[in-house]
C-alpha cells in the first residue's frame, strides 16, 4: 500500500508541457528522493499533489483513496504537506503566527496565543526542531526558518511531507542538523518526499529514488541498488564526459592581486573584509572557499569596482585600479560572472540580442553615433547562443523567458566574448542542473586553459575543488589559508571554513 | 509670548483636536485595513465623500440622522466595492483606480446635489446628529472639558478604533488579513482565501471611511457642501503610514494632524504678526516633515499594492 500514488499525471504551461503521463508512488515511512534536473517537472508534479496546480489529466490516490485535490486546503486535510523552496513565510510575523495562521487556537473568539506557543512547542521537541515562538521571522536564520515551515506542515497533521530542494539555502552543518530531522520523522512513520537534483544528497539521504527527465517518469529504483553514475544516466540521459584538461602550465605573472583590502562593516559591526592579499596569476584557477556570508559578496563587489574598499589597493596588470568603476575596471580585460545573475548579469525583460551586448554596446563594433548597429548586435547574439549552446527559440524572445540554466550559458558566453585576460567568476553555477553546470565548469576551465587569470567565488564546495589549481579559505571576512588545491583534504577545509582553525 | 502660549495651551484646541480627528482617525483605520491586506487606498477621500453624501441623503428623505449614518456605511460600503473589483478582480493598478474614484466621487456627488437639491454649492440643512453630554464625564475636571460633550459617532468611533485595533492584532481574521498583505501566496498555501479577505478589508475600509464622511455632514455641519471632504481622505492615508497601518497608531496620527490644524486655527484669530496664509501652510507643512520622518522608518505590508491570483507563482 502506498501514502501517495500519482498515476499518468499531465499538465502543460501553453505549449510546454511540464509533466508528461507522470507516475509516481511513496511508501508510507520512507524517505523517497524525486531527482531530476531543473526543469524535468519535479516541482510541478508536487505542486499538484498539494494543490497548487491542477493536473490536465492523470489521477492522485492517498492511501489508496481516489483523492480530489482542488487546493492546498485540500492536500492539507489529506495530510499532505509541503515545504517550499522559496519559503511561505510572512518576514515581519512571529513565527508562531506563521504556523498557526489558517487554522488558529481560539478562546472567545481571539486568537489563543498562549495555547499556540503551547502546541509549537511540543512538536519542535518532538522532532528537535528548535524555534522561538516568539521570534520575526526576519530576524531568525534560513536554516531555523526552514523548521518553521516543517513544523508548520507537521501541525497540519502532515503524514506525506514534501520538501522541495531544502539543501539549496542550508550551510553543511544545517544540512546535517535537518537530515537528523528527517530521519526522526521517517522513524514516527512519515512519509517524506525530498526533490533535489543533488545526487550525494540522494544517496546519503534516501530510501527510494524516482527520476523524472523532460517532464517523463524514467524509473524508480532502490538507492541501494543506485551510484551516482547510474543515477546522472537517469537524470541526464547520457553519462558526462570527463572534463578534457589539457592545460597549460600557470604562468608567473600576476594578473589580478589584491594588497591589504578591506571593507568597512556597519557601524560596530566587525569588518566584511579584513586584509585580504591575493594574488591570481595567468593560467590558474583561484578558489575561494568559504560558507556563504563570510565576505564573499564583498570581495566579489570590490574586485569588480561595485563597492569601494575601506582600505588597500587593487591591481589590474600590474595597473592600480582602485576606486575605478565597474565599467573602467572591465573594459581594462575584466571578464566578470556576477553571483546574482538575475540582478546583476542581465534585464530580463529586453530580448538575448540585447543583453548579448551589454556592457560593450557602446564599442565601436555595436553602435554608431549613439545608435545601435542592430545587425552587428544580432550576428553578435547569434553567435554566443550557437557557441555556448544556449536553447532558445530566437534571439528575440526576452531574457526572462529562458531557463536559469540558458541564461547563465547566455551571460557567460557575453562575458567571455569580450576581450579579456582576468574572469571573475561568482557562483557561476548556483541553481543550475547538471548539464548546464558542467558546461558552465568547461567554460571557465577552458578559459584557464588559454592563459586567463581566474578568481572562483563559490559557496559550493565541490566546485572549488574540482576547479582550483589553489584554494583560498575565507572565514568572517578574512582569508585563513591558501594553498594549493591538492594540499587540503575536504575536511581540513570544512574546519577551516567554520572557523575552526585550531582543529586543522 | 504668554499669548502665543495662551493660543497653543488652551483647553478649547484639545477639544476642537478631539472634534477633527475623529474622521481623520475612522478613514485612517479603513486604510490600514486595506492596505493591511495589500490594497493600496488613495480612494479614501472619495469613500469619505460619498459617506458624507449619503448621510445627507439618508437624514433628508428619512429624516433620521441615524438611518443618515447607516446610508453613509453603506454608501461608503459601495464604494469600496468599486475599488475592490477594479482592484483585486480586474488587476488594476490600485492607485490609479483609488484616483478615478476620488475624481468620480467628487463629479456623481456634485451632479446628485443638483438633481436632488437643484442646488450648486450646498443641500439644504438636514437633521443632524446633535451632541451627547455624558453624565460622570462632562463633570471631571479639565477631561471633562475637553471629552464630555461631543456628537455620538465620536463615541462610538473610539470604540470602533479600539475593536478595530482588536480585530487586526488579536483575532484569527486579523491574522490572516495581516499574512494575506505581507504574502499573499503564504497565506495562500496555508488554505486562507485570499481574495475573500481582500475583498472583506477594502469594503471594511470604504465603510469606515463613508462613516467618517457622515461624522462632517451629520455631526461636524448639517449639510453636505461640494467637495466637503476637502483633502481629509489623503490626511487620513498620511495618518494610516503613520501610525503603522494600525488603528490606534492612526487614531494618534490623527490626533496630532488635527492638533496642530485647531492651533492653526486660533492663530488665525489671535493677534500674530504672521501673514494668515503662513500658519494655514503649518499642519501640511507639519504632515509632509512628519512623514518625511516616519516613511524613512515605517514599513508598509510586504506585498502591498502587488496582484495576486491563486498559483501564480511556479
Amino acid at each position: 500500500m502506498y501514502a501517495v500514488r500519482m498515476e499518468n499525471i499531465t499538465k502543460c504551461f501553453g505549449n510546454v508541457v511540464a509533466n508528461d503521463g507522470v507516475r509516481f508512488a511513496a511508501l508510507p515511512g520512507e524517505i523517497h528522493c524525486l531527482l531530476g534536473e531543473n526543469g524535468a517537472g519535479k516541482s510541478t508534479l508536487m505542486r499538484i499533489l498539494f494543490g497548487l496546480y491542477r493536473a490536465d489529466s492523470g489521477s492522485i490516490y492517498v492511501n489508496e483513496q481516489l483523492a480530489n485535490i482542488a487546493g492546498p486546503r485540500d492536500a492539507i486535510s489529506l495530510g499532505i504537506g509541503m515545504v517550499h523552496q522559496h519559503f511561505m513565510l510572512a518576514e515581519r510575523l512571529t513565527v508562531a503566527e506563521n504556523i498557526v495562521a489558517g487554522c488558529e487556537p481560539r478562546r472567545n473568539g481571539l486568537l489563543d496565543y498562549d495555547r499556540a506557543r503551547r502546541q509549537i512547542r511540543e512538536v519542535s521537541e518532538r522532532y528537535g526542531l528548535a524555534v522561538d515562538p516568539n521570534a520575526v521571522i526576519e530576524e531568525i536564520s534560513v536554516g531555523q526558518q526552514q523548521r518553521v515551515e516543517i513544523i508548520k506542515a507537521l501541525m497540519r497533521g502532515a503524514r506525506v511531507l514534501i520538501l522541495d530542494e531544502p539543501t539549496a539555502v542550508l550551510t553543511p552543518p544545517e544540512v546535517d542538523e535537518l537530515f537528523a530531522v528527517m530521519r526522526a520523522l521517517r522513524e514516527s512513520g512519515t512519509t517524506i518526499v525530498f526533490i533535489t537534483h543533488k545526487l550525494k544528497e540522494t544517496m546519503e539521504i534516501s530510501d527510494r529514488v524516482t527520476v523524472l527527465r523532460d517532464g517523463k517518469t524514467i524509473g524508480t529504483i532502490d538507492t541501494s541498488d543506485a551510484t551516482p553514475d547510474s543515477l546522472v544516466e537517469m537524470m541526464v540521459g547520457r553519462s558526462l564526459p570527463v572534463h578534457d584538461d589539457q592545460r597549460m602550465p600557470p604562468g608567473e605573472v600576476v594578473l589580478l592581486e589584491l594588497k591589504d583590502v578591506s571593507v568597512a562593516g556597519r557601524k560596530g559591526s566587525r569588518a566584511r573584509l579584513d586584509g585580504v592579499s591575493l594574488a591570481v596569476r595567468s593560467g590558474e584557477v583561484l578558489g575561494i572557499a568559504g560558507v556563504d556570508g563570510n565576505g564573499q559578496l564583498e570581495l566579489e563587489e570590490v574586485v569588480t569596482g561595485l563597492r569601494r574598499p575601506s582600505k588597500g589597493r587593487i591591481m589590474l596588470i600590474g595597473k592600480d585600479v582602485t576606486g575605478l568603476d565597474t565599467g573602467r575596471i572591465k573594459d581594462r580585460g575584466v571578464a566578470y560572472i556576477p553571483s546574482d545573475r538575475l540582478k546583476r548579469g542581465m534585464v530580463d525583460s529586453l530580448s538575448l540580442a540585447r543583453n548579448s551586448v551589454l556592457g560593450v554596446h557602446r564599442c565601436a563594433d555595436f553602435s554608431r553615433r549613439g545608435a545601435l548597429l542592430e545587425n552587428a548586435v544580432r550576428e553578435h547574439a547569434q553567435t554566443i547562443v550557437a557557441k555556448y549552446d544556449v536553447r532558445a527559440e530566437s534571439i528575440d524572445q526576452p531574457m526572462g523567458s529562458l531557463s536559469g540554466g540558458n541564461q547563465q550559458k547566455m551571460l557567460v558566453g557575453r562575458e567571455l566574448a569580450r576581450p579579456h585576460s582576468i574572469v571573475i567568476a561568482a557562483q557561476p553555477t548556483r541553481g543550475l542542473d547538471v548539464g548546464a553546470t558542467h558546461y558552465i565548469r568547461e567554460q571557465i576551465l577552458s578559459s584557464r586553459n588559454t592563459g586567463k587569470a581566474v578568481l572562483l567565488i563559490s559557496a559550493e564546495l565541490d566546485e572549488v575543488l574540482e576547479l582550483s589549481d589553489r584554494i583560498a579559505v575565507i572565514y568572517e571576512g578574512r582569508i585563513v589559508d591558501v594553498r594549493p588545491a591538492s594540499q587540503f583534504t575536504e575536511r581540513e577545509l570544512g574546519l577551516l571554513m567554520t572557523g575552526q582553525r585550531n582543529e586543522v | 509670548m504668554s499669548g502665543f502660549a495662551d493660543v497653543v495651551f488652551n483647553m478649547n484646541n484639545l477639544t476642537a483636536t478631539i472634534r477633527m480627528a475623529t474622521p481623520i482617525a475612522l478613514a485612517a483605520m479603513g486604510g490600514a485595513f486595506s492596505e493591511r491586506s495589500g490594497v493600496v487606498n488613495i480612494g479614501l477621500e472619495g469613500m469619505m465623500l460619498a459617506g458624507a453624501f449619503c448621510g445627507v441623503l439618508g437624514s433628508h428623505f428619512t429624516g433620521s440622522p441615524w438611518l443618515g449614518v447607516l446610508l453613509a456605511v453603506v454608501g461608503g460600503g459601495l464604494v469600496g466595492a468599486v475599488l475592490a473589483v477594479f482592484a483585486i478582480r480586474l488587476k488594476a493598478d490600485h492607485v490609479v483606480t483609488g484616483v478615478g474614484i476620488n475624481i468620480l466621487a467628487s463629479g456623481a456627488t456634485t451632479w446628485l446635489m443638483q438633481v436632488i437639491w437643484k442646488r450648486k454649492g450646498a443641500t439644504d440643512l438636514v437633521a443632524g446628529l446633535g451632541t451627547w453630554s455624558v453624565p460622570g464625564l462632562r463633570d471631571i475636571p479639565m477631561l471633562g472639558t475637553v471629552l464630555g460633550m461631543h456628537s455620538p459617532l465620536v463615541y462610538i468611533s473610539l470604540i470602533l478604533i479600539v475593536l478595530g485595533w482588536v480585530l487586526m492584532f488579536r483575532t484569527p481574521l486579523g491574522l490572516r488579513i495581516r499574512m494575506t498583505g505581507e504574502h499573499p501566496e503564504a497565506a495562500d498555501t496555508v488554505g486562507i482565501n485570499v481574495r475573500a479577505v481582500q475583498y472583506f478589508c477594502v469594503i471594511l475600509s470604504g465603510c469606515l471611511a463613508g462613516l467618517g464622511g457622515a461624522y462632517l455632514s451629520l455631526a461636524q455641519l448639517n449639510w453636505f457642501s461640494k467637495d466637503m471632504s476637502a483633502g481629509r481622505g489623503y490626511m487620513a492615508l498620511a495618518a494610516c503610514i503613520f501610525g503603522g497601518w494600525n488603528p490606534i497608531g492612526g487614531l494618534g496620527a490623527s490626533f496630532l494632524f488635527s492638533f496642530t490644524d485647531a492651533i492653526q486655527m486660533r492663530m488665525q484669530t489671535a493677534q500674530i504678526p504672521l501673514p494668515v496664509e503662513i500658519i494655514q501652510m503649518i499642519p501640511y507643512l507639519l504632515t509632509i516633515l512628519i512623514l518625511a520622518g516616519a516613511v524613512v522608518r515605517s514599513r508598509p505590508p510586504a506585498a502591498l499594492g502587488k496582484h495576486y491570483e491563486a498559483g501564480q507563482a511556479r
